[in-house]
Formats: structure tokens, C-alpha cells, sequence
């Protein structure tokens, strides 16, 4: 689903934010990616969905090389990538049911398509009986499952999630995490970006470690790190 | 094709913006208005005076004044001098009374001139002479100012040439102003367009994030540009249309001799262009700005 062959990544400040990563991730996988602030999580991860292109090196994503896509062709790739934020970034100004929307009216589904699917994923992120609410009458953990819902109500492949629990007391960032986990269990590819030890250690799934910028680890049932 | 739901979205989300810029919005409707005003008015001002110069050009004649107190037979014999001269087309001959008539019907019905006047009817006689070419008319009428049965000679002394150069001249105003009226107006609207655009950043991201196309994100702002240009416009021409009327009934009644474009039709196709004008002006306004700042 998702490989990344001697991917670099140098700013045009001088920064050299990814170096030389190699990595392989399968369909279906549940990948933690761990690393001290400034290691190059946030770039590993806007690689993936081409908000940047690497300076050197191949990502190739669904078959297809990010490297070599049309801008044109961007937003089908973005199509495929669900992404979650720490601050949940949702629109202020409308309920839980119109930022879920929001996702599908921007991809022109139909009102017929919106009235139906809409209901259906919030109930999956267990927010039903919030459909009316704004942002601001609901709790961070609600707010990050709306988030959830509007990155996965057009079931994208891959799902990204950049320090989901970031804002989240420990109860709550069990919560999404189970979300999080029930969507993979579903088929989604999840990588989850965390400095979260306790649930990285728990959860003991793949983790990729980045160092300065460096692939300093691979472990198949991983803990955060020594 | 688009879905209904996806136009209802688009025009949703320009017309929120416009709301939401509330003042600045206004401002750039009002500049477009202004604009397009400006620039109706010096249209129809320029096609009307080229009607005015039209009838003048196709009517250029010299009024010739008889002494009052000349003989019937001097009165014909001045007839035959002038239409033997060279270059003279036609004359006709406008007997006293055909005069105080005709000025009787430029007053207006129910006035009885005659018995005003105190029963003299002051008037003249008097011949309107049609030249071959406009340029002759200054020679001709000198020639017929000399005879001594002439009293007097009336023409319209360079006044065409004035006319027109006094046309040239409004043109290039109305052409200046309305060029750096439309200018302010495009920077306004890309102004307004761009405070959109810092103001949508949350969904410009988002948009982005789940895989809207290009043009999808940038169709909202362009909306927003083109109704505001079209809002503008529309005030123009409907300021136009109501004072143009007015003006047309108002001239009408008052100076008739002037000809003015009453062709209903004609003002409204030209008013259509103004609409179309100010939406070209909104739609270059918001690509200006997205173009700059909407990098998706």
C-alpha cells in the first residue's frame, strides 16, 4: 500500500528533515510512527498525502508514485488518505452533521448520498445522538471522533492519524484509540504518528521509530523505546 | 454534469463569504456600481451626441431673413438669385405666415401667437437654402449675405466640427474614467476576495485534506467576485435605465429638436453589456486574488 524507497527530504532553510528513509507498509496494517518532536513524523507523514515531495527517493502509494503524479491527479490520491489531526480542525461554524458533510458535498455527492451515509458513520463513531451539536457544546474526544467520521466517511484506504490524543485526557485517548482500532480491523490501513508511550507500549503493534530525521527502528510488536 | 446538490454548495458558500465580508462587500458593489454608471452614462452621452451630430450633418442649411418691408417681386427675384448660385441644392421659400405657424407649433397647441402679438406678425419672410456639401455653406451664405434684399443670414458656423471635437473629447473622458473607475473596482473585489480566502483557510484545508479538486476550491471564490461584480452592475443599470427614462420624457417635452435614442431595445442590450462588464470585472478581481493567495 504504502512504500518509501531512500525518501529525503531537505527545507530550503537548510533543514534536512528526512533522511534516507526506507519503509514498506501492507493494506490493512497498524503502524505507530514515534519520535521526539522535530524527528520528521510531520513530514513522513505530509509525504503521504503530497502536501510535500521528497528531495530525493520514490513514495509510492496504491501502486503509484507521488514523485511522478499530476497535480491533477493529487486530489484522487487524497481521495484514498483519510487524515486526523491533534486539534481536530473542524469548521466552527457548523454542527457535527455538516463537517462530516462538508467531506462529501466538496467530493459532489449527492444530498440523497450526504442524508444517507452521514448518519450512518457518526453512529459508527458513536456521536448519533450529536449530530446537532457545534463544535464548541462538545467535549475534545467528541469533537475528535467527528474529525474521525469526516476522514473516513468517504472510506479511504489509508487512514493518518497526526497526534489524534495529543489534546486528550488519558480515558478519552483510550476511547479514540479503540475507534481508531475497530476502523482497522475493518481493512483501513492506520498509521498513527504518537508520543503517547503508555499506548504505543499497550498496544504492542508495528512501530517505526524516527531519530533527526533517520529510520532508527522497525519492530513488529513494538514498545515506544528503551 | 453538476449535481444540484454540489451548485447549491458553491453558490452556498460565495454567498456566505459575501455576507460575511458584509463591509467590504458593499464597498466593492458600490465601486462596481459607480464604474459601470459612469460608464453607461458616457456611452449613451457619446451615442447620442453622434445622433445630434448626424441630424445636424444631414441638415446643415442657412436660414436666409428678408428685409420685412421687401416687395413681393423682390422676394421672387431674391428666390431665383440665390437658387442660381453654385452648390445651393434647394430652396424653399417660408412665407410670413407658414413662419408665425410654425412657431406657434413649437409652443405648443393652445396658443394663439397672432393675438398675443398684438395682431403684427413680426416675422419675415424668409428662405431655408440646402447646400451640396457642408463646406460650401460659409461661401453661399456670404454670397447671399451680400444681396441687398437680404436682411439677414443664419448658419451653424463651424459648429459641427465643434461638435465633434467636443464628442472626441467626452469620449476619452467617459473612456479614462471609466478605465480607472474599473480598475479601483478590481482591486477592491480582489481585496475582498482575498479576505475570503485568509478567512476559508480551515476550509481551504480541509478541501484539500479529502481530495477536492482545484477548480472545485477555487469555484466558490470566483463566485463570490462575479456576483459582487454582478450585484455592482446590476445597480448601474437600473440607475441608468430609471434616470435615462426620466431624462428622455423630460427632453422630450421640454427641447424636442433634440434628438435623443428612445429605441427601448437598444438601452437594454446596452445595459446587458454593462451586467456582463461588471461581471468580467468581478470574475478578474477574483482570479487576481486566488491566483495569489489561494495556493492549492
Amino acid at each position: 500500500m504504502i512504500r518509501m524507497y531512500n525518501a529525503s527530504k531537505d527545507y530550503a532553510n537548510g533543514v534536512k528533515a528526512l533522511i534516507d528513509v526506507s519503509v514498506q507498509i501492507e493494506k490493512g496494517e497498524f503502524v505507530f510512527l514515534v519520535g521526539p518532536s522535530g524527528a520528521g513524523k510531520s513530514t513522513f507523514i505530509r509525504l503521504l498525502f503530497r502536501e510535500e515531495l521528497p528531495s530525493d527517493g520514490q513514495v509510492i502509494i496504491a501502486g503509484k508514485s507521488i514523485v511522478r503524479l499530476r497535480s491533477s491527479k493529487v486530489a484522487v490520491l487524497r481521495r484514498n488518505i483519510g487524515v486526523v489531526f491533534q486539534n481536530f480542525r473542524l469548521l466552527s461554524d457548523r454542527t457535527a452533521f455538516e463537517n462530516v458533510a462538508f467531506a462529501l458535498r466538496v467530493l459532489q455527492f449527492s444530498q440523497k448520498d450526504i442524508n444517507q451515509r452521514v448518519p450512518e458513520i457518526l453512529r459508527q463513531v458513536g456521536l448519533s445522538a450529536r449530530a446537532g451539536s457545534y463544535p464548541h457544546q462538545l467535549s475534545g474526544g467528541e469533537q475528535q471522533r467527528v474529525a474521525i467520521a469526516r476522514a473516513i466517511v468517504n472510506n479511504p484506504k489509508i487512514l493518518i492519524a497526526d497526534e489524534p490524543t495529543g489534546n486528550l485526557d488519558p480515558d478519552t485517548s483510550w476511547e479514540i484509540m479503540h475507534l481508531l482500532y475497530e476502523i482497522n480491523k475493518r481493512g483501513t490501513t492506520l498509521i498513527i504518528a504518537t508520543h503517547d508511550k503508555k499506548i504505543v507500549d499497550t498496544m504492542k503493534r508495528r512501530v517505526i521509530g524516527l531519530e533527526r530525521g533517520r529510520l532508527v527502528r522497525d519492530d513488529q510488536q513494538g514498545v515506544y523505546g528503551l | 454534469m453538476m449535481k444540484l446538490t454540489t451548485i447549491r454548495f458553491l453558490v452556498g458558500q460565495a454567498l456566505s463569504s459575501i455576507k460575511r465580508n458584509g463591509m467590504m462587500s458593499l464597498a466593492s458593489i458600490g465601486t462596481v456600481a459607480i464604474s459601470m454608471f459612469v460608464l453607461g452614462t458616457f456611452l449613451l452621452l457619446a451615442l447620442n451626441a453622434n445622433l445630434v451630430a448626424d441630424a445636424i450633418e444631414t441638415n446643415v442649411e442657412i436660414a436666409v431673413l428678408v428685409h420685412p418691408d421687401a416687395s413681393k417681386e423682390t422676394i421672387d427675384s431674391t428666390y431665383n438669385d440665390i437658387s442660381s448660385l453654385n452648390g445651393v441644392m434647394a430652396v424653399t421659400h417660408v412665407g410670413k405666415d407658414e413662419a408665425l405657424a410654425g412657431l406657434e407649433k413649437q409652443f405648443g397647441e393652445g396658443h394663439d401667437l397672432l393675438r398675443s402679438l398684438g395682431g403684427v406678425n413680426p416675422l419675415p419672410d424668409s428662405f431655408i437654402v440646402k447646400v451640396e456639401n457642408p463646406r460650401l455653406v460659409s461661401k453661399v451664405a456670404d454670397v447671399i449675405g451680400g444681396f441687398s434684399s437680404v436682411d439677414k443670414v443664419r448658419y451653424g458656423k463651424g459648429m459641427i466640427e465643434k461638435l465633434f471635437s467636443v464628442l472626441d473629447w467626452v469620449r476619452w473622458l467617459g473612456a479614462g474614467i471609466a478605465v480607472l473607475l474599473s480598475l479601483a473596482a478590481v482591486f477592491l473585489i480582489a481585496i475582498t476576495v482575498r479576505i475570503t480566502v485568509f478567512a476559508r483557510g480551515d476550509e481551504i484545508t480541509i478541501m484539500k485534506y479529502v481530495g477536492a479538486t482545484n477548480w472545485f476550491i477555487r469555484l466558490p471564490f470566483f463566485l463570490e467576485g462575479l456576483i459582487l461584480g454582478t450585484l455592482g452592475s446590476l445597480l448601474a443599470a437600473t440607475a441608468i435605465y430609471f434616470s435615462y427614462s426620466k431624462l428622455v420624457s423630460y427632453v422630450i417635452l421640454t427641447v424636442n429638436f433634440i434628438p435623443l435614442i428612445t429605441d427601448k431595445e437598444f438601452i437594454l442590450q446596452l445595459l446587458l453589456y454593462l451586467l456582463v462588464g461588471g461581471a468580467v470585472l468581478g470574475s478578474i478581481g477574483s482570479a487576481v486574488s486566488v491566483r495569489k493567495f489561494l495556493k492549492v
